[in-house]
């Protein structure tokens, strides 16, 4: 197979708090392939943003990536210089967010930010960046982007906005789209729109994309590939058919059987026990280990990580292989 | 406990309008020259609906379609434009002192979000226990047992009654909020989103805790929410909302299994499911139009697959399809 679009191993994102080290991402590897949609699923607090603002460079203090590697098209990007990172965002990567605001500017018009957007990136006309934006409004389904592209954010609906931020994503043909939860705050309807012309976009243009979600139900409608976080670390990941019918992890297995219609009209839904460690005292071994109905005194090791022949992969003493 | 052919809440003609604030965007628009103005939004429009004691009725809704609005109307804590609410067969103007008393402790809400509803700078002690102890369902020296039991009953560890909110998880506070409604024995619960914004494991916690109570104490609920994997799971009949109005309302089976109006129709088309995998997804033709400005006859007239010359003209009635089932289409006309 030629070189993956996306490749991260074994790496640690940690935050320097007073209270302790927050182990938010330790040690996680993933690959992500051209054209593919690969889901990032897990509670709150497991990483998953921190995962995201990683491979944007966009760790914050007190956080810093402390070890690993992370290679965009055979390229280490960990090493990249400021300005090297800033081209490589927006040109290649963007992100979109649950709150598209962090994206847009409430005061400009949306053909002031996108111009700009397009000219920090390529010396291109104004008229032709015009061109652009238009052209990528049009392609997240805005009604008339001609007339729209002179609004401002505020004067657009909470889905049209979020479509909007996506769009600005877009300017650049980034190669690769992190999504953090962008449809979590709207309704199924919008959602489903958002959700459909982001899947039409990668296959027509063979962009990879990375969602990000804790809802599994949208997981299994778009993605081809899902990892599953837990307490910083990838616990499980494989085909989206294989993860959500034949999980190999109990932790897997007891977020797929929470969902309400895996279960009984009325009767008392699976719960899996007990709470999410803080992720400054994590448990020795595994950090699943004390909500976990398969845990035995092995557990109290670091689990190994088995793949299947069907490349699955597994981190658990006990996975139901 | 009353008969359990009345309803235990009903309204009539329920409507409800708000005069618009601009949002933070908007002032900041106008500031620079922009000639936005305040508008008056129809959040409730003529609302009919039925809570059977006992029952769990969902009401689901894309968001603004005013869903919360009905339900604060509902218990007595916003005041409405114009209709009538029953609450076990008697209109609510026409309540002694007394009566209006049990309404208020009977009927209690449990609001969307946990973190805005719970006051942070008071102690859960005082959160729970200030309103038994204003009902006088229990006094001081006895509110230390009467608090333990209550929080016990909704998965609470006791010792916890000198934290603030702010010390408890998501879920924890969420708790809090159904403690607090639970602390004054009420019949019935209006639950607006209440595990909307929760992991779908601590989610699993809270629905189970809702249904015990629910078997247990025989309450009377009606569940808000936009997650219809949610409704389908707790309620025993739903009522579907667009844009102010009500369009069907049925048996949680009925509405799942023959979906009537075409909004219903398109609703469940939308829903992402665990066994619906690499799904084309096909969203549904339009925007959920603006409620300053409701399209005229059916307000689902743009968006339908189904519209007809009458309905862009004409708002539908409410009328009964099938035994137990309402809808507000004019297809319901021409069968
Ligand atoms: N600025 C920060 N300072 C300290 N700790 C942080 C900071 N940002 C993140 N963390 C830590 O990183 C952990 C992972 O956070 P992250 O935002 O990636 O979770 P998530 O999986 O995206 O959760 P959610 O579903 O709630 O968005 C958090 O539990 C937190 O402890
Ligand atoms: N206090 C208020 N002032 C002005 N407008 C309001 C107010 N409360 C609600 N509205 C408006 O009334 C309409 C219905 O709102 P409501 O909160 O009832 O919707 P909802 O169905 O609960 O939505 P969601 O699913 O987002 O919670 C919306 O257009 C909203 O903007
Ligand atoms: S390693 Fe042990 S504790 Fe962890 S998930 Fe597997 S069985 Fe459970
Ligand atoms: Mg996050
Ligand atoms: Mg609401």
């Amino acid at each position: 197979m030629s070189t993956p679009l996306l490749e991260i191993s074994n790496l640690k994102t940690h935050f320097f708090t007073r209270a302790g080290v927050a182990k938010a991402v330790n040690g996680i590897s993933l690959t992500i392939n051209k054209g593919e949609v690969v889901g990032i699923v897990g509670e709150s607090g497991s990483g998953k943003s921190v995962t995201g603002f990683s491979i944007m460079g966009l760790v914050d203090e007190p956080g810093r990536v402390v070890g690993g590697s992370i290679k965009f098209k055979g390229r280490e990007l960990l090493t990249q210089s400021v300005e090297e990172w800033r081209n490589f965002r927006g040109n290649e990567v963007a992100m979109i967010f649950q709150d598209p605001m962090m994206t847009l500017n409430p005061v400009l018009r949306i053909d002031t930010q996108m111009i700009e957007a397009v000219r920090t990136h390529e010396k291109v006309s104004k008229a032709e960046a015009r061109k652009r934006a238009v052209e990528a409004l049009a392609m997240v389904g805005i009604p008339s982007p001609e007339e729209r592209v002179k609004a401002y954010p505020h004067q657009f609906s909470g889905g049209m906005r979020q479509r909007v931020a996506i769009a600005t994503g877009l300017l650049n043909r980034p190669d690769l789209i992190i999504a953090d939860e962008p449809t979590t705050a709207l309704d199924v309807t919008i959602q489903s729109q958002i959700l459909s012309e982001m899947q039409t976009l990668c296959r027509k243009t063979g962009m990879s994309l990375m969602w990000v979600t804790h809802d599994l139900t949208v997981i299994a409608g778009l993605a081809n590939r899902v990892a599953v976080m837990y307490a910083g670390k990838i616990i499980e990941e494989g085909a989206v058919e294989d993860v959500l019918d034949k999980p190999l992890h109990p932790y897997t297995e007891g977020l797929v059987g929470s969902v309400p219609s895996k279960n009984h009209r009325g009767e008392p839904l699976y719960q899996i026990p007990g709470m999410t460690p803080s992720l400054i005292n994590l448990p020795e071994g595994c950090s699943f280990r004390m909500r976990c109905p398969k845990a035995t005194e092995k557990c109290h090791c670091e689990p190994p990580v088995t793949e299947t022949a069907n490349g699955r992969r597994v981190c658990c003493f006990h996975p139901n292989l | 406990m009353s008969d359990t052919n009345k309803p235990y809440l009903r309204c009539e003609g329920l409507s409800r309008a708000f005069v618009k604030k601009l949002d933070l965007a908007g002032r900041i628009a106008r500031s620079l020259g922009s000639n936005l103005r305040e508008e008056r939004v129809q959040a409730v429009d003529s609302v009919d609906l039925s809570v059977m004691p006992g029952e769990v009725l969902g009401l689901v809704g894309e968001s603004g379609c005013g869903k919360s609005t009905l339900g604060r109307m509902l218990c007595g804590i916003l005041p409405r434009s114009e209709g009538k609410i029953y609450y076990k067969g008697q209109d609510i103007d026409s309540l002694s002192a007394q009566e209006i008393k049990n309404y208020n402790i009977n009927v209690q809400m449990i609001f969307q979000d946990p973190f805005a509803s719970l006051n942070p700078r008071k102690r859960v002690r005082n959160i729970i226990g200030e309103a038994p102890l204003f009902h006088k369902l229990t006094t001081s020296s006895e509110l230390d047992d009467y608090l333990a039991k209550v929080m016990l009953r909704c998965g609470l560890d006791p010792s916890y009654t000198h934290r603030y909110p702010h010390q408890f998880s998501g879920g924890q506070r969420q708790r809090i909020g159904i403690a607090r409604a639970m602390a004054v024995q009420p019949e019935c619960l209006v639950c607006d989103e209440s595990v909307a914004a929760l992991d779908v494991s601590i989610q699993a916690q809270i629905l189970n805790l809702f249904m015990e109570l629910r078997n247990e104490l025989n309450l009377t609920c009606l569940f808000i929410s936009h997650d219809l994997g949610v409704v389908e799971h707790i309620s025993d009949r739903i009522a579907v909302m667009y844009l102010g109005r009500v369009v069907e309302v049925a048996p949680v089976e009925d509405i799942f299994n023959s979906p009537f109006h075409p909004y219903t129709k398109a609703l469940l088309d939308e829903v992402p499911r665990l066994d619906r995998r690499g799904v084309d997804f096909t969203p549904l033709a339009g925007e959920i139009p603006s409620p300053l400005d409701p399209p005229s006859g059916c307000h689902f007239h743009p968006r339908c697959p189904h519209v007809m010359d009458i309905c862009k003209k004409e708002a539908p009635v409410d009328m009964e399809i099938a035994p137990g089932r309402r809808a507000c289409c004019h297809l319901a006309t021409m069968r």
